[in-house]
């Protein structure tokens, strides 16, 4: 495993395939079907980065932060043990089950904690909550803890990734044997080459895991808007800045989806002047205020969080998006193909519309049992 | 009809209006050639008047109701159907002067070489008179009369 | 009335007239306001003097057959790395006059030009540069405090916004014309900036000369000024405009007031600026009720309080050596916008040696008050503007990359209308029309004409720059404000791109 990239190298760009898969029912079925989808669409990447993330994993662990952690070395792992241990309770923890795969020589350390915040923290922090604190511990552990990277801490789901063909990361993480109600997952073709399995998609924090396309061209400044709310970014990835960016609107200022996607994927003035007047002039506040939120530059995202999925293209629709349901599923991915392979007579397919966000919403609780 | 029309708050007296109205009116065409050896045998038909900083340029008016075309003895002063400005015909001209006296802003001259008057005629159907593309204010304007300005 | 020759002080340029093109039609000897040229009619020659020449360019672009020229004098010193043939000049006119040596318009000493050493991005391959004549480009600005975050209330299916924003400015193009007060320049030249900032979509600023009757129609795209002077302020003064400027600073002069020569207060100036006829106007060196941080607070909301919170109150600050803290200061004392004159800025007068010698680069000033705000987390709360010598889209591009919200440009107007530059703007003799109120002088600027010309520069800058937008695969400036990511230094030192906080080509 690679040194992860310093501070003034040159940004990561994203050209890839992406696919979400989720039932809205809450019904969870294994990894079989999400890797054949990615398969489906190998061109896309070049086998330099694969990943995934599902929910609905840990039932047994459903409320513990499941952190995902990869190391360089023992030592490494020690330190960021010892990080985490200041501020949480480690519950139960091991290593992330895994099957040899010829493709990967070299792999990090992959191990995996389930946490909850101690009542100490609890108190040192007064005012911030739970969240927030795993927050914090994520972001110390990743730039202060040399060689250690904690690549997912959400609850009852986890993100697997690495630096190989999304199929042979699947294969290696034994993902057939986990069931989840919503699985995304990307396959990479980056050009810094870094080789560094951190940098490979999904970008987990907390609940979310976002999986992306495109390159975004107003990085610098949605980093430097991002540091002002104390989220800091270090990975030089655009995956990593449109993450915090739905963490701090939708969770931190809880602006509902529809304002937060007008904020990153605003519609044009042009538009906007032709809006009924109360609607006007929220989208001239949100233009104003969340101007350093704005997502340009092409882009197709999808994210997963604990309530579902949202797929998402920029405002002038420059990367595909194709979406599908059939019964309780709806599928989302940069090609029809990956969806018919795996739904062959969707009930209805169409296209994502640039800055209109598609929605899978759970109706209820996910449903404990395993699905046929 | 299309009328010059003068601002007199933007004229700035420097008469580049006189001089390319001299050069408009040459054999020749060409300033420098022009000015050195045709200058006496013209008039402009445009004159700046100036008072402190108070000036303008002063062309015929080519009044539609012309005390000119009136006056004129030998019915040399006519008016262009297709332009509606007031011409002089020279070979009918008798070089009485009437014109000069009765014009009621002093828009006529008596002609340089020939015992004729001289005045403005709209550059002869040009597309912008000479004086109007060349005034480096926009103190005089080319206008349709039919617009409002 | 003869005075003594000075006879040390020579003359700057040289008249160069082409016989064979000179046809003695005396354009020449009407234009210029320095009678350098005459007219013999005994011999039918023209003849030019140029001792009084400041260079202005009238005779030359007005002659009809091009037979004048202007050159810099011939008079050659023996070359010498410190004393200068500039430097000599000028200790000869101290000698002749034991006065200030005053100077118009900017700083003209060969300092870097720190705009020339950035360099702008573009998109290939990775991602896609957008076409902005088959795209939409947003250049949509808005000025003024904007809160951290909006409440929504989510109300069945459409959302509705409960926070109410602070006011704003809005902006058709990131590009507005800066504070050149009326008396600085003649009346014409105000109204033709009011007139051209309203077709645009912009705001002009109306410096510290208070506002004319005539300019009160544009007041939706002015911005007043509250100098240290006071001229002209009144409670009309502040609400007949959209925002109010309190000037502390302009980056010509750092730390000391506005001037107006005697000379250039005629009757109009002086009704507007509500002084006697003929004296010299000196605004003082501070508001002499701002001593410390608190009292501007206290301006500023006393301004506020007079126009019922209704407009954004901004503060404009040279750019001195520790602007960030002055900057955030301000922000902090209520400033919705900040405002910051850089050492390049112009004016009509100043000490030769205050304006080019005090005071710092925009650029650098501007990185680091935009960096300073963000780490104090305010950065939102105040808009940044930046002004001081600006000379092309390029120059904006840059500026808003660095992470300003929109430029002031004053120079690059005056010169739009015509300036060429002589900086003699003191002396009120502007062959242009321009920096004089000289009614012979001042009918040479057509409103007409100049408003056309403003707004044709606006809109050529606009095109340019949605052009290298495009070329960055940006369609909106919200996504290039601020975003150092696009800009690479080129004979930077180290330190300098940290300040800047850019990297350099190559990298």
């Amino acid at each position: 495993m690679n040194q992860r990239p310093g501070p003034m190298r040159q940004k990561d760009i994203s050209s890839c395939a992406i696919v979400g898969v989720m039932s809205e029912a809450g019904r969870r079925f294994d990894g079989t079907a999400i890797m054949r989808a990615i398969a489906i669409m190998r061109d896309r990447s070049n086998g330099l980065g694969g990943g995934f993330a599902a929910y609905g994993i840990y039932p047994e662990h459903r409320d513990h932060y499941a952190f995902h952690i990869m190391c360089e070395s023992i030592d490494a792992q020690r330190n960021a043990e010892q990080l985490v241990s200041r501020r949480c309770t480690v519950h139960h923890d091991e290593p992330i089950p895994i099957r040899q795969v010829e493709a990967f020589h070299t792999r990090p350390l992959l191990h995996r904690y389930f946490v909850s915040v101690t009542a100490e923290a609890r108190e040192r922090n007064y005012g911030l909550s739970d969240d927030d604190i795993i927050v914090r511990v994520v972001m110390d552990v990743n730039a202060s803890v040399d060689g250690a990277f904690v690549f997912s801490s959400g609850r009852n789901m986890g993100v697997f990734k690495g630096v190989g063909y999304p199929e042979e990361i699947g294969e290696f993480f034994r993902l057939d044997e986990y069931e989840a109600y919503t699985w995304i997952a990307h396959g990479r073709f980056p050009t810094n080459t870094t080789g560094w399995w951190g940098g490979a998609h999904p970008f987990g924090l907390l609940d979310w895991a976002v999986v992306h396309n495109g390159e975004i061209s107003s990085y610098g400044i949605n980093r430097r808007y991002l540091a002002n709310f104390g989220y800091h970014c270090t990975l030089q990835t655009d995956t990593e800045v449109i993450t915090y960016l739905f963490d701090l609107l939708m969770r931190k200022h809880n602006l509902p989806l529809e304002v937060a996607c007008m904020a990153m994927a605003p519609p044009f003035w042009s538009q906007i002047d032709r809006m009924p007047a109360d609607r006007q002039r929220l989208a001239r506040a949100v233009r104003s205020v969340y101007g350093g939120a704005l997502l340009n530059g092409p882009f197709s995202v999808v994210v997963g969080r604990a309530r579902g999925m949202i797929g998402f293209n920029d405002r002038i629709k420059l990367r595909p998006m194709v979406a599908a349901r059939r019964d309780d599923v709806l599928y989302i991915a940069s090609e029809e193909a990956a969806i018919r392979e795996i739904c062959p007579e969707p009930t209805e397919l169409w296209h994502a519309e640039g800055g209109v966000p598609i929605v899978g919403e759970l109706r209820d609780e996910p449903v404990a049992e395993v699905a046929g | 009809m299309k009328r010059i029309v003068i601002h007199e708050e933007f004229c700035i007296g420097c008469r580049l209006c006189e001089i390319h109205c001299l050069v408009q009116r040459s054999k020749s065409k060409k300033i420098i050639k022009a000015f050195r050896f045709e200058k006496d045998q013209i008039v402009p038909g445009v004159q700046v008047e100036q008072s402190g900083y108070v000036s303008f340029a002063l062309q015929c008016r080519h009044c539609d109701e012309a005390p000119c075309i009136e006056a004129c003895l030998s019915g040399a002063m006519y008016r262009d159907p297709e332009t509606g400005a007031v011409l002089c015909d020279t070979d009918r001209c008798v070089g009485c002067w009437m014109c000069i006296m009765v014009c009621p802003v002093g828009a006529i001259q008596r002609g340089a070489e020939k015992r004729v008057a001289s005045k403005c005629d709209l550059c002869m159907g040009e597309e912008v008179p000479a004086c109007v593309a060349n005034c480096p204010n926009e103190a005089i304007v080319f206008v349709d009369d039919n617009d409002d300005e | 009335m003869s005075q003594l020759r000075k006879w040390l002080v020579e003359p700057d340029f040289i008249v160069v007239r082409d016989p064979e093109r000179c046809i003695q039609c005396q354009v020449c000897v009407r234009q210029c306001a320095n009678d350098v040229h005459e007219y013999d009619s005994d011999e039918d020659v023209v003849l030019s003097d140029s001792s009084d020449c400041v260079g202005c360019h009238r005779c030359a672009t007005l002659c009809p057959t091009n037979a004048v020229s202007i050159k810099r004098a011939e008079l050659e010193f023996r070359p010498h790395g410190n004393w200068e043939a500039a430097v000599l000049r000028n200790l000869y006119r101290q000698a002749e006059t034991g006065g200030v040596l005053l100077a118009g318009m900017g700083n003209d000493q060969p300092a870097p030009v720190y705009w020339d050493r950035l360099l702008l991005n573009a998109s290939q391959v990775t991602n896609p540069s957008i076409d902005p004549l088959r795209e939409p480009m947003e250049l949509v600005t808005y000025l003024g405090r904007k809160p951290d975050m909006l409440e929504i209330e989510a109300r069945g299916v459409s959302p509705r916004l409960t926070t109410t924003l602070a006011p704003q400015l809005e902006l058709r193009v990131p590009v507005m014309f800066s504070a050149m007060s009326y008396g600085s320049i003649s009346y014409h030249a105000s109204i033709a900036l009011a007139r051209a900032a309203a077709a645009a979509g912009t705001f002009a600023n109306s410096g510290e000369g208070g506002l004319h009757e005539g300019l009160r129609e544009y007041g939706d795209h002015m911005i007043v000024q509250v100098a240290s002077g006071r001229f002209g302020v009144d409670v009309d003064y502040l609400n007949v405009a959209a925002a109010v400027e309190i000037k502390i600073g302009q980056g010509a002069k750092p730390g000391i007031g506005g001037h107006l020569p005697g000379e250039k207060v005629d009757a109009g100036v002086s009704a507007t600026r509500m002084i006697p006829e003929g004296t010299d106007a000196l605004s003082p060196a501070p508001h002499h009720d701002i001593y410390s941080i608190e009292d501007l607070r206290q301006l500023v909301f006393a301004i506020k309080e007079a126009t019922g919170y209704a407009k954004p109150v901004a503060v404009k600050i040279a750019a001195v050596h520790n602007i960030s803290a002055i900057a955030s200061g301000a922000v902090r004392a209520g400033a919705d916008i900040v405002v910051i004159d850089g050492f390049r800025g112009g004016t009509g007068a100043a000490p030769m040696m205050i304006r080019n010698n005090v005071g710092l680069p925009i650029e650098f000033a501007l990185a680091a008050v935009d960096s300073r705000l963000r780490e104090e987390g305010i950065r939102n709360q105040a808009s940044l503007v930046v002004a001081g010598g600006f000379r092309s889209s390029a120059d904006v591009v840059k500026a808003i990359a660095l992470g300003a919200d929109a430029v002031y440009i004053a120079t690059a107007a005056l010169v739009a209308m015509g300036c060429h530059l002589c900086q003699k703007c003191y002396t009120g003799k502007c062959n242009w029309g321009i920096a004089t109120q000289d009614p012979y002088l001042t009918k040479r600027l057509n409103p007409n004409i100049a408003t056309r010309r403003l707004v044709n520069l606006l809109n050529a800058w606009a095109h340019e720059i949605t052009e290298m937008m495009g070329g960055m695969g940006i369609n909106a400036v919200e996504s290039l404000r601020g975003n150092r990511e696009h800009l690479r230094g080129v004979g930077l030192t180290d330190r300098e791109l940290r300040i800047l906080e850019i990297k350099a080509a190559g990298e």
